[in-house]
């Protein structure tokens, strides 16, 4: 029997507002595999990661998706959340008045009931929780915390990665997570992205930049220009990338493969 | 093109749960009023002739204001203009008189209570709650008498009280709210039908949580009740009202009054759930809750606090208000009000501060979604002579969706300069982003808007304990 890919994207097409943002996306993505998704401003890259997760706002035209073989275009986001599909937000939002813990708890009761497994109970998540703050370096006292509120961009973006962390996702999509990071906030995201890949999970990595990369080395870059996918090779290209810019990119476009 | 727009408003479009109809028989007087429907009334509750004469000066005192055109109309509702004689002022399930036990009431009532979840049944004991339930107009069974009894607490319909505490309720009644207050509290001293009354003598705590349940379930009919809950000295009670109705098309009127008497060192805390049928999606039928709520600290040191959840109704008016007249008397009012579809919510506070180091707390959430409207309507008042007064008051808004709105109309008027106030208001709004944020972690729509809404309420309980 053929073992099935983790993510299988064929001859995507999406539109917002009558315009075509991706142009035709083929990507195939395996278990244990991190895919790094590099491009400039406008490429698509965001589009990408929002439709993976399946945010409505977006036209699909064509093309289908298949998460762990299974029809990802007919699911909500929250059965494609269930289904074990993870989206780290380049803006993450604040929910006031929901503390951090309680917020994460249900969630991932929602993900462990749909699973058919029990729910965890207070008692039970705090050691996990706790475990994961400290991968993070984040304080303690982020636990009670509204979500998101109150906290810092770098904050936030620990935060994303601690969910990541915690729900244990198949397919985790970090878009942008690099963005408005110093070098030290970086380091310790990227150590968390690190401490969850495993053979069991793959990831694809949104970013601009080759930097990120630097700590979490990528099996596969793919160069997304205009909504699609004109180059893929292996982590080398990320450095080619930074050396020459995306305009050398352009012109390998122009020149027929 | 977005579903968690369609989300919203499938939310804001959930089925009313409670607007089934019970099948039982009924007595009711025609419709209109005039002199002869408040003789009528009263004489099928066989009141005393204070009593009489008391309905007599409200309606004549209505009827003037009612020529003068003078139903309040500042309130930031709409409605059509109600028309009072087309409503039947007296429905009540026909029974033998004088109950002894639940056994002896229409079963069909028991099975109506069952269904909305009522611990009316004497088994249901442990649960701890005495329960007064008003079915239409009549008190229909109150239940645990014996036991409060024996502290010397009166828990009895209203009907009873006139019958077998005359002195009581002669003293008290329209002692907070006058019949001359406001066009619905005239109109309800007239023609109220039944209530609530509640007596806990010096130095009483009472030991268990009171409830009246309200039912409005006859057609074209008003439902006007009237509460008295009176803790004398060092006394303490908690009471609980709950409210529902059967669907039907045609706006049904209600226009309760409560009145609350706090003495000294006295506390009273009011709770209400207000749930009455808000109409359809298109706003069609609902009640309209057109309600007069006041307490009054009248002792030294004593406290009213009110506490309300208010989701159901097509229209609402209301102002639980305290009068804070004792010194150191504390009045609270903490609400959260929800309007959905074309509700209507026009509900606040008013703290009048007369004795000194009086002290008030304000904490109100409005949620709008649909077409719903939610105002907040409050006023700080304090007197010259309350000197060393505070006040603090929050207002929070949280809009779901494009069409509903959010309004704020405070009012202070402060005739003291010893008095500290503070007022603390926002709005927000449930976006899009964090519906899809908190499904991309796998909640469900209903749950993640549930959290947001939560969460936004929650902020109005932290206050609560903070304070």
């Amino acid at each position: 029997m053929v073992s099935v890919s983790l993510l299988e994207i064929k001859n995507l097409h999406v539109n917002v507002d009558n315009h075509e943002i991706l142009k035709g996306i083929d990507l195939t993505v395996n278990a244990g595999e991190v895919h790094s998704i590099m491009g400039p401003n406008g490429s698509g890259k965001s589009t990408l990661a929002q439709v993976l997760a399946r945010r409505e706002a977006y036209n699909i035209t064509a093309g289908e998706i298949w998460l762990d073989g299974k029809d990802l275009l007919a699911m909500k986001p929250e059965e494609a959340a269930c289904e074990g599909l993870f989206l780290a937000f380049q803006y993450p939002v604040e929910i006031s008045g929901i503390s951090n813990a309680y917020f994460l708890r249900s969630a991932l009761n929602a993900i462990r009931k749909y699973r058919g497994l029990d729910e965890m109970d207070a008692m039970d998540f705090l050691p996990l929780y706790r475990e994961k703050l400290k991968l993070l370096e984040m304080d303690e006292k982020l636990m009670n915390r509204s979500v998101n509120e109150g906290f810092s961009g770098g904050e936030k973006k620990r935060n994303e990665i601690l969910q990541m962390a915690i729900l244990e996702p198949k397919l985790a999509v970090l878009d942008e997570t690099d963005s408005g990071l110093d070098i030290d906030a970086l380091r310790i995201v990227a150590k968390g992205i690190e401490a969850t890949r495993s053979p069991k999970r793959a990831m694809v990595v949104v970013t601009h930049y080759q930097r990120l990369l630097n700590y979490i080395v990528p099996d596969f870059v793919h160069v997304l220009l205009d909504g699609r996918i004109v180059r893929s090779g292996g982590p080398e290209l990320a450095l080619e990338l930074e050396e020459k810019g995306y305009s050398t990119m352009e012109t390998a476009n122009a020149t027929p493969a | 093109m977005s579903t968690n727009v369609d989300t919203i408003r499938d939310l804001a479009e959930r089925e009313y749960k409670w607007g089934f109809v019970t099948d039982v028989e009924e007595e009711r007087v025609p419709k209109g009023l005039n002199e002869d429907t408040i003789r009528l009334i009263s004489a099928k509750k066989q009141e005393p002739e204070f009593m009489l004469e008391w309905r007599l000066r409200a309606y004549r005192h209505w009827a003037l204001l009612e020529k003068a055109d003078a139903e309040p109309k500042w309130a930031n509702i709409k409605y059509p203009p109600i028309d009072y004689q087309n409503i039947a002022y007296y429905s009540a399930p026909k029974q033998k008189p004088g109950l002894n036990s639940l056994d002896e009431l229409d079963p069909e009532i028991l099975r109506t209570y069952e269904k909305l979840g009522i611990p009316l049944a004497e088994q249901k004991m442990l649960a701890g709650v005495a329960v007064d339930a008003v079915f239409d107009s009549v008190s229909v069974a109150t239940t645990f008498k014996g036991k409060l009894a024996e502290l010397g607490i009166i828990f009895c319909s209203f009907s009873e009280a006139v019958q077998k505490h005359p002195e009581l309720v002669k003293k008290y009644l329209g002692s907070v709210v006058p019949y001359t207050d406001n066009f619905f509290a005239s109109l309800n001293a007239a023609v109220f039908t039944d209530g609530s009354f509640v007596y806990v003598p010096k130095g009483v705590r009472c030991p268990m949580e009171l409830s009246t349940y309200f039912r409005i379930n006859a057609a074209e009919t008003g439902q006007f009740e009237r509460t008295l809950i009176i803790a004398d000295e060092g006394a303490s009670v908690s009471y609980l009202e709950g409210c529902t109705a059967p669907i039907r098309d045609e706006n049904q009127l209600h226009a309760a009054v409560v009145e609350l008497i706090a003495l000294d060192n006295a506390q009273i805390k009011y709770s209400t759930v207000q749930n009455w049928y808000p109409g359809d999606k298109q706003g069609k039928g609902g009640i309209y809750n057109f309600v007069t709520k006041r307490g009054k600290c009248l002792g030294v040191n004593s406290k009213i606090s009110w506490t309300q959840v208010e989701t159901g109704s097509a229209i609402t008016w209301k102002y639980p208000s305290c009068i804070l007249q004792g010194e150191n008397s504390v009045g609270e009012f903490y609400s959260v009000a929800l309007t959905n579809n074309y509700q209507q919510a026009d509900t606040g506070t008013k703290m009048i501060h007369i004795g000194k180091n009086t002290r008030s707390t304000i904490v109100s959430k409005g949620i709008s979604a649909g077409h719903g409207q939610n105002t907040y309507r409050g006023q700080v008042k304090i007197l010259k002579g309350a000197t060393g007064a505070r006040n603090y008051t929050q207002c929070d808004s949280l809009l779901i969706g494009e069409k509903c709105g959010a309004h704020t109309f405070p009012y202070i008027e402060v005739k003291n300069s010893t008095a500290q106030m503070e007022h603390e208001a926002s709005t927000s709004k449930i976006g899009e982003d964090q519906l899809f944020y908190l499904r991309q972690r796998g909640l469900t729509a209903e749950d993640a808007v549930s959290m947001i809404v939560n969460g936004f309420c929650k902020l109005a309980g932290n206050q609560e304990s903070a304070r």
